[in-house]
């Protein structure tokens, strides 16, 4: 059966259209917080039932006002601060805690290791919202409230299990070889791990690194659940609770702050993207 | 680059049936300190969340006295309950149906060749990587009373009438359509990329041979596409599940379960309950009926990865 010429051009249109719809209800909010970022004050605050005034365009000319003011008159850098600083302890306490874990996984435990793989791997879909309501007696225990030092305990629980597993996987590509050929020239085998094995996984373990710092950057149920004070809040959490008062409308520099934090999450994203859905997809796709 | 060549452990290996009592001595303590962070902060306080569901326990102080189901006695009759019980199960159930659907077109397109490919692909993830609270944000800004770009276009092009208006999030079915809408937004990338993956698996050889047969494109989405598709799909499903049931985000950000309480969901009324009411045996007791669908899950995942274990 041939398809005629004109039948294939229909296909070709429906299938732009179908991108382009798609592309644009993605980005819109995006487009949204940009030109909100850029608008005067009297260019935003108009009032949607106005049709005269088109709301998708600058009508006046565009300002820095609002950047200004999200970087010298709001805690918007502190945040951004402790948000990178509870990170980099995340990922260092997920490093330690999931690479030993992944390569006896993928290589020392023989079939019941399998078994404990998956089980550590169904620990990720435990959700925030089920252990918030225990985690804040034990952090109420430790006398953390309102303290990072909760979230640097608790953010691991979901960091560990999923960077354990897609660590997992990637030491199980590596073949065997490697670290037997270091074995054989005398090697321990921690010494095959540390000198052979880990330098070859280095794009596993930057992927782990990329993925427990945005799960991190991304996280909002605990750190809005633990941290009180405005100037200990994470960016996920200050910028919807302490930007947003009453009825002052700050909406130019709130939307600054999504964008500017979203952006740069989106383009690590992407490069990291296949490793990511690799981890999801294990045994689903031969 | 496509996942199913990144997916390294599509095949699991066979174990070796050479390890040294050394080798899995050493196994053992490597994997220690993971599994028993995960015991002392996973499981044990999976536990307390059932215990305190049990108690009278109250975010001011650690004392409580046990009251049995009493927690469970008080909230299944209360209304706020009944209705975010709904809620939740209408969100999950049109926010999946919602994403799946779109998620397979979104994919098909996605799986030709064309100019451009790398950019849309770029532009379409940006929902999943955006921080939900400020995505959000965004949505919360668009769907303003006074302001709401939405009813800017509706306007426009005459859907509303003079004095007619929309409050997205001051009216019970508005604000579960907004939040539905953010949600299926932020997921959607997740459940086509999952998707993509599992049509860009499938060989080409096998839709080169069904050509060869004579099958037409119906014949070949019904016994070679969707057959094919069933274990990927699965996994776009489940994962989709467990994140839609779960959340609180969405809505505690969009509408704070309003008005009047008639937007939440299990998870956002638990933590109004639990950490903002401080009634941290009732909260408890509310997440726990997240259990029952996350143990469900949990079984259909396990039989999924044995049977690909035999396989």
């Amino acid at each position: 059966m041939r398809r005629g010429p004109l039948r294939k051009a229909l296909a070709t249109v429906g299938h732009r259209v179908t991108i382009l719809g798609f592309t644009a209800f993605a980005i819109f909010p995006f487009y949204w917080m940009l030109i909100t970022t850029f608008k005067q004050n009297s260019d935003l605050y108009v009032g949607a039932s106005n049709t005269a005034h088109n709301p998708f365009i600058f009508n006046q000319p565009p300002t820095l006002l609002h950047l200004k003011t999200l970087f010298q008159n709001t805690l918007y850098l502190t945040w951004l601060f402790n948000t990178l600083w509870v990170g980099a302890i995340v990922v260092l306490i997920t490093l330690v805690l999931a690479v030993p874990a992944a390569y006896s996984l993928a290589r020392l435990t023989g079939r019941w290791g399998e078994r404990l793989s998956i089980g550590i791997f169904l620990t990720y879909l435990v959700p925030s919202t089920l252990l918030f309501i225990p985690f804040s007696r034990l952090v109420a225990l430790l006398g953390l409230q309102n303290h990072l030092g909760a979230l640097v305990l608790i953010y691991p629980t979901f960091t560990v299990p999923f960077c354990t597993w897609l660590l997992m996987g990637f030491f199980k590509t590596l073949p065997k070889e490697v670290e037997e050929s270091a074995m054989v020239d005398g090697c321990s085998r921690l010494g095959a791990i540390g000198r052979v094995v880990l330098p070859l996984a280095m794009p596993g373990l930057l992927t782990v690194v990329i993925f427990a710092l945005t799960l991190t950057i991304q996280e909002f149920v605990y750190s809005l659940t633990f941290i009180s004070s405005v100037e200990r809040m994470t960016v996920s959490v200050g910028v919807p609770v302490a930007l947003v008062r009453g009825d002052v409308y700050y909406w130019g520099s709130l939307m600054a702050a999504c964008l500017i934090t979203s952006a740069p999450l989106a383009i690590i994203y992407n490069l990291f993207l296949d490793r990511f859905i690799a981890g999801f997809t294990v045994g689903a796709i031969r | 680059m496509d996942a199913a060549e990144a997916g390294p452990t599509a095949t699991f290996l066979k174990p070796a049936d050479t390890l040294s009592p050394r080798d899995r001595r050493l196994g053992k303590w490597l994997l220690a300190p993971a599994l028993a962070y995960i015991f002392l902060l996973v499981a044990l306080p999976f536990l307390l969340a059932l215990f305190l569901s049990l108690t009278n326990s109250s975010a001011g102080s650690l004392d409580f006295s046990f009251v049995g189901l009493q927690n469970f006695r008080s909230v299944v009759t209360n209304p706020v309950f009944l209705r975010a019980l709904r809620n939740t199960f209408v969100f999950t159930f049109v926010s999946q149906f919602l994403v799946i659907m779109l998620g397979n077109i979104l994919a098909r397109a996605l799986l030709e060749q064309f100019r451009g490919k790398l950019l849309v692909r770029f532009l379409i993830l940006m929902p999943w990587a955006a921080p939900i609270s400020l995505a959000t944000l965004g949505w919360l800004w668009i769907f303003d009373s006074t302001f709401s770009v939405i009813n800017w276009l509706l306007k426009v092009a005459g859907w509303l009438g003079p004095g007619q208006w929309y409050y997205w999030l001051g009216d019970p079915a508005l604000g579960m359509v907004a939040i539905i809408t953010v949600h299926v937004w932020r997921l959607l990338p997740f459940s086509t990329v999952i998707l993509l993956a599992g049509l860009t698996s499938i060989p080409a050889e096998v839709h080169e041979a069904a050509d060869i047969d004579g099958a037409g494109p119906l014949a070949k989405t019904f016994q070679i596409t969707i057959p094919m598709m069933l274990p990927i799909l699965s996994v776009a499903v489940l994962f989709g599940t467990v994140f839609t049931f779960t959340d609180m985000n969405v809505v505690y950000l969009l509408t704070r379960g309003g008005p009047y309480n008639s937007t939440h969901v299990l998870a956002s009324l638990a933590y109004q309950e639990g950490v903002l009411g401080g009634d941290v045996g009732r909260g408890a007791s509310i997440a726990i009926f997240l259990l029952p669908l996350l143990v469900a899950m949990a079984i259909v995942m396990l039989r999924r990865s044995r049977r690909a274990e035999v396989a």
